[in-house]
């Protein structure tokens, strides 16, 4: 099934007539910094666009969704009260994971459908989308901050503060490049997540979760699960303990589906319709001020 | 709590005639007409629909003057006005002309500051002392902060080029009918959009005097359009398919419908919705300043705040000597005319709104909350409430979890910052939030721990142009004031 895992047939040394069988990986979910099965015992067959089979993709429910969220609550504050500067050094490391891994994730995406270039451009591009979020980690409430020059006497100012636990329906194109663009922005400004990863792309996702739990990324602050879009996107809108939901794509119907199912608790929703996350524009910090709330303080002047 | 020997013997103050101030009544003459038009194009039209209502004073109950009812074809002709706006003589000024009818705006209101005030205070029931001194020079402020704003937007979005939206709509409530109106059109215009906004129906008076103010400066035809008319007017402005961004202001109960509204469309939106601040006294507080804060967080504008202090978290150490000093000091306030410039809480807006204030005194008495109200005169025609206290409110009740727009204070006890905290947060709601105590690293530890939007260390209620205002969680979304908003009425994409 997977090269990766079978590459070890040609290297065997032939004194035994019968070749090594390669160990498949099981792909899981990624929960609270654990990696447990679905808990509705449902998969999904992923599978080449030459039809192999490649996995059996978990397939999560509701239930997981909310075990998921459980999970990024809890997670949420810790993570948004690290230093900036620590936030930023976690982002790096996750990036030397996957520069350490950039092979899997090429052949994986090859498996998938991708070319080779293509392949590679797109690993590259994750990679380098993580170092520039990174980078922003400590810079972005500078940016977006500002001292407010009242007319009485006191010293005001706004920054911004996480909104919270933000659910996302990342792109169902380019699994893994698409997927690190929505989701580094988000923990960069100090927010937890739950991610319904590409449905066809799916074993980046469960991959870049073995990326993520070795990069001293705090288990909760992302999970990530794979399954039916159509299924969960109204639950990633609905659950009132969510504070904002990002799509990606482009479906009227979902769209307008996600944004009446988020009003129940007023969940602030962002689309985001790019087709090429590979692009240069598919980075910005105005993408990190989407997930923030700015908090005004006002504090008196005087002796 | 205090307890009933306590009580005995730690007597309230009794000032009996010695607070009784002679009357003082506001005088100016106003411009007040008998009938009032919808604003569109620049003109004052009769509405297509030929429907009139009464605006009503509510210190006295009697009627004021007569308001257009707008109806669906009014909406539409406000709107095209707009869009011939926008793709006219407003989108193709420079912005910095745009920024000088701005500014010519705010020194006319500034020139007529009083008569709107009285006006303000006439239709809305508000004391004419906080629409003098509050109210109209923030509109005046807010509409030359933005002014300003009109030819600098490329300064404000680093990296980004932004462009108007279009044509705005907006609906604002009754609790500041101008400021509300300053908050909405000046940042709208500024972008360079055109509006359609619909005042709430009990307060249409004030937003049409502004719009003399319009005429007079000069300000191109159809670049506000005003429509006058209860909630199905603001709805039909909502779902108008040419409008190209909302922004609402009013209960989150409507928030939520407006945005059911909008999620198949195109429309950007912004809401500033209801709130349930917390206001926390710790025992190193300046007690006396902090009960003045209590008592403006809590009875400014009779408590029709969105971000009124309404729940009060004592620590357990200072409890009795706060509410004791509370309870004093609501004995001076005077409830009373609004006009009266001695009248410290003036009507409830409207009969509505005092029936829904009365409905949840009843609800918190049966509740088991403890009512404690002054025993201040109160007048015996017009909507009026004393101000309330409830003492021994739990995190349950529903006058500690609901907004009720009223002079209502539910107070509650916490021994330690942390218990206060999470307290405090225990609500839908986000808007704001206070904090009293004179150590300052424990100022900046809890206002960053209350998920709130404007926090307020050491004072309350206080407002300006410059200074982002705007919610977490279910009191809405998006920023009004200074740069944060001028996001909210361009395109960045």
């Amino acid at each position: 099934m997977n090269p990766t895992q079978h590459d070890t047939e040609q290297t065997s040394p032939a004194v035994d007539a019968s070749p090594r069988l390669g160990v498949l990986k099981t792909y899981k979910l990624y929960i609270g910094g654990k990696f447990p099965r679905t808990e509705s015992g449902r998969y999904y067959k992923l599978a080449s666009p030459t039809g192999e089979v490649l996995a059996n993709m978990c397939q999560a429910s509701r239930k997981d969704f909310r075990e998921a969220v459980v999970a990024a609550r809890a997670a949420q504050g810790k993570w948004a009260s690290a230093t900036a500067y620590l936030r930023g050094q976690i982002l790096y490391r996750v990036a030397e994971m996957l520069e350490g891994r950039a092979g899997q994730f090429a052949t994986e995406l090859i498996q998938m459908g991708a070319e080779p270039d293509a392949a590679r451009a797109e690993v590259a591009c994750a990679i380098d989308r993580m170092v520039y979020y990174a980078g922003w980690c400590d810079k972005y409430q500078q940016v977006f901050s500002s001292v407010n020059p009242v007319a009485s006497s006191h010293f005001n100012f706004s920054v911004p503060e996480p909104t919270g636990v933000v659910s996302v329906i990342a792109p169902e194109s380019q699994g893994l490049a698409g997927l690190v663009s929505v989701t580094a922005p988000i923990i960069a400004g100090g927010n937890a997540c739950v991610v319904l990863a590409s449905n066809a792309q799916a074993l980046s996702a469960i991959t870049l979760a073995e990326v993520l739990h070795t990069s001293d990324l705090p288990g909760g602050v992302v999970n990530l699960l794979t399954g039916d879009r159509a299924e969960l996107l109204e639950h990633f809108a609905s659950h009132m303990d969510v504070n904002a939901a990002v799509y990606c794509g482009d479906d009227p119907d979902q769209i307008e589906k996600l944004r009446t199912a988020a009003t129940d608790n007023r969940k602030r929703t962002i689309t985001r319709t790019r087709k090429n996350w590979l692009a240069d524009d598919a980075q910005s910090p105005y993408d990190i001020l989407d997930t923030v709330e700015i908090k005004t303080t006002w504090h008196p002047i005087g002796v | 709590m205090t307890t009933d020997d306590e009580k005995q013997t730690t007597p309230a103050l009794r000032f009996g005639k010695a607070w009784d101030y002679a009357p003082a009544p506001e005088t100016t003459p106003v411009p007040l007409r008998k009938s009032y038009g919808l604003f569109l194009d620049g003109e004052f039209v009769a509405p297509r629909s030929g429907k009139t209502f009464w605006s009503i004073n509510p210190a006295t109950g009697k009627r004021l003057a007569r308001i257009a009812q707008a109806g669906e074809a009014d909406v539409d002709r406000a709107v095209k006005a707009a869009r011939r706006a926008r793709d006219g003589a407003w989108g193709k000024m420079p912005a910095a002309e745009r920024g000088k009818y701005l500014f010519r705006i705010a020194r006319m209101i500034q020139e007529k500051a009083r008569e709107l005030a009285i006006l303000e205070s006439m239709d809305g029931g508000k004391p004419i002392k906080e629409s003098r001194d509050v109210d109209l020079p923030l509109v005046a402020a807010h509409f030359f902060h933005y002014a300003g704003w009109a030819d600098k937007l490329d300064y404000a979005f680093p990296g980004r080029k932004p462009r108007p939206l279009g044509v705005a709509g907006q609906v604002i409530p009754w609790n500041f009918p101008l400021l509300m109106a300053a908050w909405k059109i000046a940042p709208a215009l500024a972008c360079g959009n055109t509006v359609v906004i619909k005042p709430a129906e009990t307060t249409s008076i004030s937003i049409l005097h502004l719009a003399r103010i319009f005429q007079e400066a000069g300000l191109p035809e159809g670049v506000v359009n005003i429509v006058t008319g209860a909630g199905e007017v603001g709805a039909a402005v909502v779902e108008h398919p040419d409008i190209d961004k909302v922004a609402f202001t009013g209960s989150t109960e409507v928030g939520k419908k407006i945005a059911a509204a909008v999620a198949g469309t195109r429309k950007k939106l912004t809401l500033e919705l209801g709130g349930k601040a917390a206001n926390i006294v710790f025992e190193d507080a300046p007690i006396d300043q902090a009960v003045e804060g209590i008592i403006n967080g809590i009875f400014f504008n009779q408590g029709h705040v969105c971000c009124a202090g309404s729940r009060l978290f004592v620590q357990e150490s200072v409890a009795d000597t706060v509410i004791r000093k509370l309870q004093d000091r609501m004995q001076t306030l005077i409830v009373g005319d609004p006009l009266d410039k001695n009248t410290d809480i003036g009507a409830i807006n409207s009969k509505p709104q005092l029936e829904k204030i009365e409905y949840y005194l009843k609800v918190g008495k049966e509740e088991g909350a403890e009512l404690w109200q002054p025993s201040c005169p109160v007048p015996d025609n017009g909507f009026f409430c004393r101000p309330t206290l409830f003492l021994n409110a739990t995190q349950s009740h529903r006058i500690v979890q609901e907004e009720i727009f009223g002079p209502v204070l539910a107070v509650q006890t916490f021994r330690t910052p942390e218990e206060g905290i999470a307290k405090a947060n225990n609500t839908p709601y986000g808007l704001s939030g206070g904090v009293w105590t004179d150590k300052g690293s424990k100022i900046f530890k809890v206002t960053s721990k209350i998920r709130a939007g404007v926090l307020w260390a050491n004072t309350y209620n206080k407002f300006d142009p410059g200074s982002p205002f705007g919610g977490y969680k279910e009191s809405g979304m998006g920023r009004e004031g200074g740069l944060h908003g001028l996001k909210e009425y361009v395109s960045l994409n």
